[in-house]
């Protein structure tokens, strides 16, 4: 399969790949997919007390389109208040990376993994 | 260093400069470019003994007499042909077919039409390591099992059945017994005798040849009896008619007639190289060899790498050129059906890696393959949530996983 230069790019040298501290008040995680469907995408925002989204790290078990998806992710919240991070659409990520239909998935794994770290961190800081 | 380097032996071939020089005799004015079926004149004649020629070879590498052989366009066309032919053939005595789960698409999918026209077809599970036991076909034989269908070597896994012990007992039980052998001809030795074979299936391309020619060996004594699947002209006595295509059928005789040759001192070499590039990358954590560790045929090795995925391995890799276990470059997310019939979990499935090595490999390629293949392995797994939780000593399988 033909990959995007964007795609082998996030590949090569994937941005913000690490782990923050789950336990802690201000991180958010979103760990989704399953191994048995071949990715799985651990995505965590550090949130400070205004709603801004600090720090992102991420970790993906998957193919090359979706460790970009979740790489271009990460660089995309940064600085960005949790509400608007919420509305990142898996249709940006896939029109950005130029992602052939049968890794549209990828881009959607993506969306769920910001929206599952956004739930809860306001589920752990209670707004 | 030629990069990437060609690791894929087991789906094809390059031809052997050899082979691909004798092909070329056979097709322009200066050449033999005749039709082998036509009797009145010279360039007939000659045509006709070139593929005699090629005929002997074939039958040379499986001790067979050159009566037996028929030319087809592959392995995939002999595997329908002796399948549907001996199957249709004997409908009568009964309608019942026996084959493994990991066969080749060409044996399932011509077991499948069968079953649409009527046929019952038991498809035997492998063990663990990806071999069929021959007590397994004793078994599953009635009394209405006209045809088993038992595959020499497994494309995927390069595991080697004893032909020899499950041919036995088709021959005591009466049942024809056809092997797809387009994995092992050239690569470990055959002999249709001492094996018990009834119809065979080979492909040129698996053995340095060309692509778009094969044949299917066909036995005289005790009779095998076979429904052409293609008509026309009765060409190959009546088994498959169509212009035989010289130069394709020249290429496949010299590709077996030089495999044949060399098979001992080749097998020696490459089946070091396996264990080169299995001591290689087997002392990292979590890899796992896929088939079996003695019967095997030297060239093909499958490797799970847990916690990697394997279409970005395959992409990390990319200065090899390998097989995924994986099916997900296609739009399905499918794990391969042979790994999972060995009772693989998807995700090790999903983590495979075929690597087949041939005639131009060399040592200095291993030694390269097992550098990318390390240092692939790390980088993937730094990148891996699931190698993180397994460091955690978290058993992934009680994990809940949102699928989807």
């Amino acid at each position: 399969m033909a990959y995007s230069e964007k795609v082998i790019d996030h590949y090569e040298n994937p941005r913000n790949v690490g782990q923050l501290d789950e336990t802690s008040k201000n991180v958010g995680t979103g760990m989704v997919g399953a191994p048995a469907c071949g990715d799985v995408m651990r995505l965590q925002i550090r949130v400070n007390d205004e709603g801004i989204i600090e720090d992102a790290k991420f970790k993906t078990y998957g193919c090359g389109s979706a460790i970009a998806s979740s790489s271009l992710l990460t660089e995309w919240v940064k600085g960005k208040h949790i509400d608007e991070a919420e509305q990142i659409k898996n249709t940006h990520i896939a029109e950005e990376l130029a992602l052939p239909p049968v890794k549209i998935h990828c881009s959607v794994l993506a969306e769920d993994a910001i929206k599952t770290a956004v739930r809860d961190v306001r589920a752990k800081q209670g707004r | 260093m030629n990069l990437p380097i060609y690791l894929d032996y087991a789906s094809t071939t390059p031809v052997d400069p050899v082979v691909a020089e004798k092909m070329m005799e056979f097709l322009t004015p200066a050449g033999q470019f005749g039709n082998p079926a036509s009797r009145s004149h010279v360039f007939g004649w000659q045509a006709e003994a070139a593929v005699e020629d090629a005929r002997q070879d074939v039958a040379n590498l499986i001790g067979a007499d050159p009566r037996e052989i028929v030319w087809t366009s592959g392995a995939t066309e002999a595997n329908n042909l002796a399948i549907k032919g001996c199957a249709h053939f004997n409908q009568r005595k009964g309608k019942h077919i026996i084959t493994s789960r990991i066969e080749h698409k060409a044996v399932l999918d011509t077991c499948r039409q069968l079953e649409r026209e009527g046929f019952e077809v038991t498809y035997l599970d492998p063990d663990s390591n990806g071999l069929i036991q021959p007590e397994m076909v004793a078994d599953a034989i009635r009394e209405d099992t006209t045809v088993v269908s038992i595959m020499h070597v497994n494309n995927e896994l390069g595991t080697l059945n004893d032909i020899a012990a499950i041919g036995k007992i088709c021959r005591e039980r009466k049942v024809f017994f056809h092997v797809d052998a387009a994995q092992s001809a050239g690569k470990t030795g055959i002999n249709v005798e001492e094996m018990y074979v009834d119809m065979m299936s080979f492909s040129a391309h698996k053995i340095y040849g060309p692509k778009g020619i094969g044949a299917l060996f066909v036995r005289r004594k005790p009779r095998v009896r076979i429904e052409a699947q293609m008509h026309g002209g009765g060409h190959e006595r009546g088994m498959r008619s169509g212009t035989l295509p010289t130069h394709q059928i020249v290429g496949m005789g010299e590709a077996f007639k030089v495999g044949f040759a060399n098979l001992a001192a080749e097998s020696t070499r490459i089946e070091a190289l396996r264990t080169r590039l299995w001591l290689g990358v087997s002392d990292m954590e979590e890899v796992h060899l896929n088939g079996s560790e003695d019967q095997h045929v030297p060239g093909i090795v499958n490797i799970s790498f847990a916690f990697v995925e394997g279409e970005s391995l395959i992409m990390a890799l990319r200065d090899l050129a390998v097989s995924s276990g994986s099916a997900c470059t296609s739009a399905s997310l499918e794990p391969s059906y042979v790994l999972r019939a060995l009772g693989l979990n998807d995700e090790m499935a999903h983590s495979s890696i075929r690597f087949s090595i041939g005639r131009f490999t060399s040592e200095k390629d291993i030694d390269t393959a097992i550098e990318k293949v390390r240092h692939a392995v790390h980088k993937l797994r730094e990148l891996s949530p699931l190698w993180d939780m397994f460091k955690a000593g978290i058993d992934l399988n009680t994990v809940q996983w949102a699928a989807h």
